[in-house]
């Protein structure tokens, strides 16, 4: 198996994809509720002006998360 | 005609839902509330074909847990009402998420029908969806469509209703999807149990609920234990036991264990030839191109402030001309009773009481239809959640939202807004805590009703630096909010902040018919409701202010001396004495004057003010201002008029404060501190009733109205009693 990052440290316009969700409890569902589950490819295609939150894009759509929700969130560089 | 078929709208939010209903009920909708909550409550009627349908718009969700209202109306709804089929409404290009709200429905065995909306834009990313092949996977019609252009509508619907006629008299059939060996077994076993026992299952089928129970789900746990304790607590300590095994085997908990195999289950479907991407035809969308822009680090919030101001300018500038209209009106409605009814205490009460309070919120009404229109065109053009992207990270430091940004900015964030429609757009936040937040201290920004008071008392007593003054007072109001917020947050409405993750919708133009629907439904909502509380409020404070009225010796004086005046002017017109008809009709109206501050004095709310003129010394409020602010709690806009009376001099027009400023700068119980204390007091106190009632209506509670009211007059007489003592050391 590859090596996995926090989604934080991912760079503008790197694919990667989702190893693992860390996260548990209201934030866990949310971020499963918009398909961010293992296996799932995504892209950092902005990051807000103060670098926080961070724009996704995924399979046909744009979400965005705060940096700390990001730190739940570890991914697979393609 | 066939029977009418009650079909609930189900999707997630940005699938252009709304959209599709506009477009299938058209102007035959209603808006209401759920009971005790604010999520709202669409219901309207179609016909297509030989049916007719009764259409129920549930709120917009990405799935159907327990955590938000939202959810839990939707899910609530389909138990209970039991509609006779569900329209899915998906958004076809992220298709794949899309499905997990459709697997959920499919679970619950509701009768779905799938509308594959935005097809268009699908296609135009190269996305090539099977239909019938969808269809056949999961045993559910649907159908392509465009709710914009209203292609595939028709079928939809009557794929919708010929699948409520076949299903309509047999037991729902859910869909039962694998979840993995370790969950598989314990389920089948719960759910035999559940079977056996009959919980809840007149309501939802039994692997559902035993499904609920792995995921841990408050409100189904809840009723299950209500239903039948024992037995809850047999499934529970079976889904402990399973959730113990996944964490010590696999370091997991079943709820990501369910999610992970229901989008296996959808990936699956997908691949079964169900869709294809033509992937040349991939290209960097439209919206993207843009956001590089919008959203850009150095641009974007130079953009951002031009919009956020051009909302404000347009809404003001173009607002000014139906506001004067209305504002005539008012005046001929007011001018023509006072000519058609006898003078006396009927006259005054429709023309001071009812028609000048209600006239004072209908003026409104052009102002706010115009933000509400704006607000729709921001938010149905995607753009209010970059807005919400871009300061999420500065709002989040005083626990708030990025969100929150508009409703601040239109209750009067760059001063001359309205609170009302500012609290009404804090339903684009969709998280409870910051929205309360949000909704508690907008109504400090400095809406256009408090501008006349500051404009009033800056120039009484900070001529020099005027524009700095209203500035400074400005940046308070922000400051205040912001602080309120972080401390509200940090106390009574504590909590971890609602996760920020929310879907950034691509660009779209709105539809002009959406647009009209929105702002019409919001507008009405407010003319509703408003504009009946506020008549009773005015018929109240006219009453206040008019009784017990003053007694018959002074009234007789007070006649006796108008007379002798009117006598002595007839002598002087008989003479053709100019000065002295000058003088005397002077006179005359400062007799007219005094009596009229004689009558507020003796009046209850005259009393009040006196009554309460022992604690406002402390911020150094004579009678005269107190009952000018006690008008303020009913509108902002009372409060200048109202000192005119007091002060004497007759009904003063709001925006020429001029004589009045003359007036107070030169009264000896004013001073640049007062000023001070008084501008301090209005920022703060009381919201005016309206956006009372307005917080009542969002946050569902008279509770958190009333505690707006009381702790927003205890901080605002606090500051102002502060500034008052300070400045007197100073």
């Amino acid at each position: 198996m590859t090596e996995t990052i926090c989604l934080r440290q991912l760079k503008e316009g790197q694919p990667a994809r989702i190893a693992e969700v860390q996260a548990r409890g209201e934030l866990g569902r949310r971020i499963r509720d918009m398909g961010l589950v293992p296996g799932a490819e995504i892209e950092v295609v902005g990051r807000a002006p103060l670098r926080d939150p961070v724009a996704l894009r995924l399979k046909g759509f744009t979400l965005s998360l705060r940096n700390n929700e990001a730190d739940h969130i570890r991914v697979e560089p393609l | 005609m066939k029977q009418e078929i009650t079909i609930a709208l189900a999707g997630n939010p940005n699938s252009g839902k709304t959209t599709l209903f506009n477009a299938i009920t058209g102007a035959h909708q209603h808006v209401g509330n759920y009971p005790g909550i604010t999520v709202e409550h669409k219901e309207g009627r179609a016909v297509m074909g030989e049916r007719t349908f009764r259409v129920v718009d549930l709120p917009g969700t990405y799935s159907l847990t327990a955590y938000t209202q939202e959810e839990l109306v939707a899910r609530k709804f389909l138990a209970e009402e039991r509609p006779d089929c569900v329209v899915h409404v998906l958004n076809a290009g992220a298709l794949e998420r899309n499905l997990y709200l459709t697997v959920q429905l499919l679970e619950l065995g509701v009768p779905v029908a799938l509308g594959l909306n935005m097809m268009d834009e699908a296609e135009r990313e190269g996305m090539i969806i099977d239909v019938p092949r969808l269809e056949e996977l999961l045993g559910s019609p649907a159908a392509a469509t465009v709710a914009r252009t209203g292609r595939g509508l028709e079928t939809l619907m009557v794929k919708a209703g010929e699948l409520a006629d076949a299903r309509r008299d047999e037991r729902w059939k859910p869909l039962s999807i694998s979840y993995g060996p370790d969950l598989d077994p314990v389920l089948a076993a719960m759910a035999a149990k559940i079977e056996t026992g009959g919980m809840l299952t007149e309501r939802y089928p039994a692997r559902w609920t035993a499904l609920k129970y792995l995921e841990n789900d408050e409100s189904v746990l809840t009723r299950g234990r209500n239903a039948d304790g024992a037995l809850s607590l047999e499934l529970e300590a079976m889904a402990a036991q399973v959730a113990e095994h996944l964490q010590a085997t696999l370091n997991t908990y079943p709820e990501a264990v369910i999610a992970d195999y229901r989008y296996g289950f959808i990936s699956s479907v997908l691949k079964q030839g169900v869709l294809s991407r033509d992937t040349h035809a991939e290209r960097i969308a439209f919206s993207d191109r843009l956001d590089r822009v919008l959203t850009h680090r150095f641009l974007g919030p130079i953009l951002m402030l031009l919009v956020l101001y051009a909302v404000y300018q347009v809404t003001f500038t173009l607002g000014e001309v139906p506001m004067g209209w209305m504002e005539s009106f008012f005046g001929w409605l007011g001018d023509t009773a006072t000519a058609i009814l006898p003078e006396g205490l009927l006259q005054s009460l429709i023309v001071s009481g009812i028609i000048d309070g209600v006239g004072g919120v209908m003026g409104f009404v052009p102002l706010i239809m115009i933000i509400f229109l704006m607000i729709a065109f921001l938010e149905d053009s995607g753009y209010m959640a970059r807005v919400a992207y871009m300061l999420d990270r500065v709002f989040r430091i005083f626990g708030l939202h990025g969100c929150s940004v508009m409703p601040l900015i239109i209750s009067g964030g760059i001063s001359g807004g309205c609170a009302v429609p500012g609290i009404y757009a804090a339903r684009t936040l969709r998280s409870r805590r910051e929205k309360l937040a949000t909704l508690l201290t907008a109504p400090y920004m400095n809406c256009g009703a408090k501008l006349p008071v500051f404009i009033l008392l800056v120039a009484a007593f900070f001529s020099e630096d005027k524009t700095q003054a209203l500035f400074l007072i400005t940046l308070g109001a922000w400051t205040a909010a912001l602080l309120v917020a972080r401390l509200l947050r940090s106390t009574i409405i504590r909590g971890p902040s609602t996760p920020f993750v929310m879907e950034l919708p691509p660009y779209r133009l709105p539809t002009a018919r959406g647009l009209a629907i929105h702002t019409w439904e919001r507008t009405w909502q407010y003319i509703k409701k408003a504009g009946t509380v506020i008549l009773a409020i005015s018929v109240l404070l006219w009453a206040a202010m008019t009784f017990p009225g003053m007694t018959e010796e002074k009234a007789a004086a007070f006649d006796a001396r108008t007379a002798e005046i009117a006598a002595q002017l007839d002598a002087a017109r008989a003479a053709n004495n100019e000065a002295e008809i000058a003088s005397l009709q002077e006179m005359a109206e400062r007799v007219e004057f005094t009596r009229a501050e004689e009558t507020l004095r003796d009046s209850y709310a005259g009393r009040m003010g006196i009554a309460l003129e022992s604690v406002s010394r402390a911020a150094g409020f004579d009678w005269r201002t107190n009952i000018a602010l006690i008008g303020g709690f009913a509108a902002k806009e009372v409060i200048v008029s109202t000192l005119g009376t007091a002060y004497s001099l007759g009904d003063v027009d709001p925006e020429e404060s001029g004589a009045l400023s003359d007036r107070i700068a030169a009264d000896p119980h004013w001073s640049a501190r007062t000023a001070v204390s008084m501008i301090l007091f209005t920022m703060l106190y009381a919201p005016c009733f309206v956006s009372v009632v307005a917080i009542r209506h969002e946050t569902g509670s008279w509770g958190w109205a009333l505690f707006s009211m009381g702790f927003n007059t205890v901080l605002a007489f606090t500051m102002a009693t502060l500034a008052y003592q300070i400045g007197a050391l100073v």
